[in-house]
């Protein structure tokens, strides 16, 4: 079926979602509750849209086209409408985008700038609410939490871990863990799926407050080191400290941009300070720092000796399911191309 | 993995057996809890109660090492009842009736009597799996790590075949590997029978092949030894020189007191890594290799999926990637590997193989591509075998029969060792030991006893206990909790200073070498008395 968009046209399935179809022919309809991985919410109503020959303002998540439907985006009463939205939800919380981790990568400071909107035009008192700062990798930030939801969605339904749900009432509810638990002593399992989804700054990842702007750090796509499944994942380095320090998951098979505590918080241990640097050898039984050359001349030379002696099959080798493709290749190359032996295996079979 | 990863959402039943996916394989578990939510029957086999079995329909909870007793009972439950998919055995296997006549040596009666779960439930778990339109078996190192893995494997292959449940989606069998690249490793012919892409060493033609390919002449092809028997042979001078690439050999092998007996033994032991281990300290010679995030590559998913690894950070020191080394060794041995970049190494692997032809470093730039993927315009393979066509024309089934673990339980001994991953762990802990947040949350190993079995002996939980073997012995703190079946216990191996592999049986498979690391005899006492270094009384995931 077909709908019109600010004039544009849309071809587009009967289950889309209007806010879907527009997004489909490039026309941005801001929301903050819906994510399409945690799917329609209708709860921030930042995305209504007007539509001919209904009665109102239509939440674009949550209402489904029908043939023929003309819909439009940024008239003067959606804007005002829009408009209002963020400066309640600016007004009902400690929305402070120069100290805040977010600046840069939030999405309700983006509809401020796109709204125009300098400073809140109400002043709600800030309630009292308490910050979570209990679990090794996560904090909740309460008193920026604009209640969207999509992290108890993202935890209930996305990573299935049921941990994050909505609790208390009205100007009282809050972001909880299991039955309004401190994080550290929760289920949690620290998968992060919700500080991803997390549209302010509401939900972070602790280790990374304070360690560089998006803006000043580089983005690396790469694969999570650690099981089999391959998660994708996007590095933040901030290069002058030569350091990672944030992992985001990025959104394509296999991971969807889910991780686990590994994927996701495990990544300092490049630039630990236990790494070995430089060869080393042993020497009157104690391993000494040596250049590459000694090092290298004096592997070769007892490898030719010893098998000069001995033959090619006294010659082992491991790689190893933790380098990659290109270094396990490297080393069933060497065993099989340089010593002539098939002596070479890795610890697939542990 | 037959099938992919995302299929598992859409799976109506899904058979896990030995896998514990909430923590071995996290992201795993969050498609299969994702599928129970929205109805599918998840059937979590496990004689330990992992958190998955929160989400799980039903929980079986089989023996240590009773798997193919407990898989042939239920195959012949499906064929009683009619169940099996005849059709498939027809067009797509080529002995059913042997299967069919090997299974009726296991009436569930006697099924239920070796492997603890009762007949009901047999006959439960058979009536689901032979009713349902398809199901996904998922299986890990439970079924792998016993003397009788390969037939582990075997008897599940037999029971999708039987159910007609290889080469359709969102079922088929599907080993989840433990490894960033342990698939990958095995596809680059890290392995002492078979070139990159498979490719027999011993035949004549792919010699000459590899031969015309690498420029050199005299490739051996006489298969060469599996990881235990190049160990084992260092004790009687067969092997001398051991080149060992980011393994933590003393930490990871089973029985530890030995392993360190075969590596003071090497002539030669050269020890590349990125830390050092307590692996490292028995090396002659220390090179200092990249880390994860140093140098560009690929690493090869449990799916098959071929995917680029990238240089973040400029690596500490002298720090210089493996294949850079492995040049120059070539070079001081007198021939030119061509190993000048990661990009080259690969071209110069995709040149001579047909299941990886099709994939290029430029062609998985923003996604992976899965193998088989033999032409730069394949699209790569989804799922293996479809339709039920096999690689070796029709599925062959293989008659296997129960063989009890290496090392029972006895009076000395009376309670059963099975090991693994942690979720805040990862193998010797040498990535996830120097990050900073994962001991804060997990800081020492523990031991995990059963309640029924912690009152005997006295012990309650954070207590100081003292577990051995015939091999050796480990103090650390208990962990009393379901999670644990009864007469059993379970341990890690991510901490050096208590790690499980210095009680385990280096007793192994005779096809895969791979050592029984889930099931072993021990004796647990109590040392001490002692608390949890941060216990509440309420149950959390995966930690006490």
């Amino acid at each position: 079926m077909q709908v019109t968009i600010d004039g544009r046209t849309a071809s587009v399935t009967p289950e889309t979602t209007v806010l879907e179809a527009a997004r489909s022919v490039g026309i941005k309809i801001p929301s903050l509750c819906y994510h399409p991985k945690t799917g329609k919410a209708g709860r921030c109503r930042a995305c209504v849209v007007e539509i001919d020959g209904m009665r109102g303002l239509q939440v674009s998540c949550a209402t489904a086209v029908r043939d023929g439907m003309s819909i439009h985006t940024r008239t003067e009463t959606v804007l005002a409408a829009r408009k209002m939205v963020v400066e309640l939800l600016l007004a009902d919380g400690a929305h402070n985008c120069l100290a805040c981790e977010k600046n840069g990568g939030c999405e309700l400071q983006d509809m401020a700038y796109d709204l125009g909107i300098e400073a809140p035009a109400f002043i709600i008192e800030d309630r009292a609410a308490e910050n979570d700062a209990s679990s090794e990798m996560i904090v909740i930030d309460r008193r920026k939490c604009i209640e969207c939801g999509r992290c108890v969605s993202a935890c209930q339904n996305v990573v299935v871990n049921e941990v994050l749900s909505m609790a208390h009432r009205g100007a009282q509810t809050q972001i909880v863990c299991d039955a309004d638990r401190p994080m550290a002593d929760s289920t949690c399992v620290q998968c992060g799926e919700c500080s991803q989804l997390c549209p302010v700054g509401a939900i972070l990842p602790k280790k990374s407050i304070g360690q560089g702007r998006p803006w000043a750090l580089e983005m690396v796509d790469t694969t999570c080191p650690y099981c089999g499944v391959g998660c994708q994942v996007t590095l933040h380095v901030d290069k002058a400290a030569n350091k990672i320090v944030k992992v985001t998951g990025r959104e394509v098979e296999p991971n969807d941009g889910m991780l686990c505590v590994k994927g996701r918080y495990g990544y300092e241990f490049p630039s630990s300070p236990n790494r070995l640097t430089q060869p080393l050898m042993l020497k009157n039984g104690e391993h000494v720092p040596v250049t590459w050359d000694e090092a290298l001349d004096f592997v070769a030379d007892r490898i030719k000796t010893i098998v000069a002696a001995s033959g090619p099959d006294v010659f082992s080798a491991f790689g190893s399911g933790r380098i990659t493709n290109e270094n396990n290749y490297a080393i069933a190359k060497f065993a099989r191309a340089v010593v002539k032996t098939n002596n070479v295996d890795h610890c697939a079979r542990t | 993995m037959t099938n992919s990863i995302q299929e598992l959402q859409d799976a109506k039943v899904i058979f896990v057996i030995g896998s514990n996916m909430t923590e071995a394989h996290p992201v795993v578990s969050y498609y299969v809890k994702r599928a129970a939510k929205k109805g599918a029957t998840v059937i979590v086999n496990d004689p330990r109660c992992t958190d998955l079995v929160r989400w799980a329909t039903m929980h079986v909870q089989h023996q240590v090492g009773t798997d193919i007793a407990y898989v042939n009972g239920l195959i012949n439950e499906i064929f009683k009842n009619g169940w099996a998919d005849e059709e498939y055995l027809k067009n797509n296997t080529e002995n059913a009736e042997e299967i069919r006549k090997h299974a009726e040596g296991y009436p569930v009666e006697k099924a239920s009597e070796i492997c603890g779960v009762p007949v009901e439930q047999m006959k439960e778990v058979a009536r689901i799996l032979g009713t349902a339109e398809s199901a996904s078996v998922c299986y890990t190192l439970g079924i792998t790590e016993h003397i009788c893995g390969t037939d582990n494997v075997k008897t599940l292959a037999n029971l999708q075949m039987v159910l007609g449940n290889i080469g359709k989606y969102a079922a088929g069998l599907n080993p989840l590997r433990g490894q960033n690249n342990v698939q990958g490793a095995c596809d680059m012919g890290c392995l002492p029978n078979v070139f990159h892409n498979y490719q027999p060493v011993t035949d004549a033609k792919v010699i000459a092949k590899m031969e015309q390919s690498w420029g050199v002449t005299g490739l051996s092809d006489k298969p060469g030894y599996k990881m235990p028997t190049m160990l084992h042979k260092a004790l009687s001078g067969g092997t001398k020189i051991l080149y060992c690439i980011g393994d933590n050999t003393v930490q990871t092998e089973p029985h530890m007191a030995h392993t360190i007996k075969e590596l003071e033994a090497l002539e030669l032991f050269i020890a590349v890594d990125i830390f050092p281990t307590i692996t490292t300290k028995y090396a002659h010679v220390i090179l200092p290799d990249t880390a994860w995030g140093e140098d560009d590559g690929t690493f090869t998913n449990t799916e098959r999926r071929v995917q680029r690894v990238r240089k973040a950070l400029t690596p500490p020191g002298e720090a210089r990637p493996t294949w850079w080394m492995l040049q120059e060794l070539g070079k001081r041995l007198g021939v030119d590997l061509k190993l000048t970049s990661a990009d080259a190494v690969w071209e110069d692997m995709r040149s001579t193989s047909t299941g990886f032809a099709g994939i290029t470093h430029p062609r998985i730039e923003k996604l992976g591509l899965q193998w088989p993927c033999p032409t730069l315009e394949h699209p790569g393979t989804r799922f293996l075998h479809k339709d039920g066509k096999f690689t070796r024309g029709k599925g062959l089934f293989s008659k296997t029969d129960h063989i009890p673990p290496a090392e029972v339980p006895d009076a000395e001994y009376p309670l059963v060792l099975s090991t693994g991953r942690r979720l805040w762990h990862y193998h010797s802990g040498t990535q996830t030991r120097n990050s900073v947040g994962l001991e804060g949350i997990f800081p020492e190993e523990l031991i995990e006893l059963n309640p029924h079995d912690a009152v005997k002996l006295g012990i309650k939980s954070g207590d100081m206990v003292k577990a051995s073997s015939r091999r050796g012995d480990v103090t650390l703190r208990a962990w009393v909790s379901e999670r644990a079946g009864r007469g059993m216990c379970w341990m890690a191996f991510h901490f050096a200073e208590a790690c499980a592999n210095v009680l385990t049986n280096d007793a192994f498979d005779p096809v895969t070498e791979t050592a029984e690391y889930k099931a072993c005899a021990i004796k647990v006492v109590k040392v001490a008395d002692g608390s949890m270094p941060r216990a509440t009384a309420f149950p959390r995931q995966a930690r006490p």
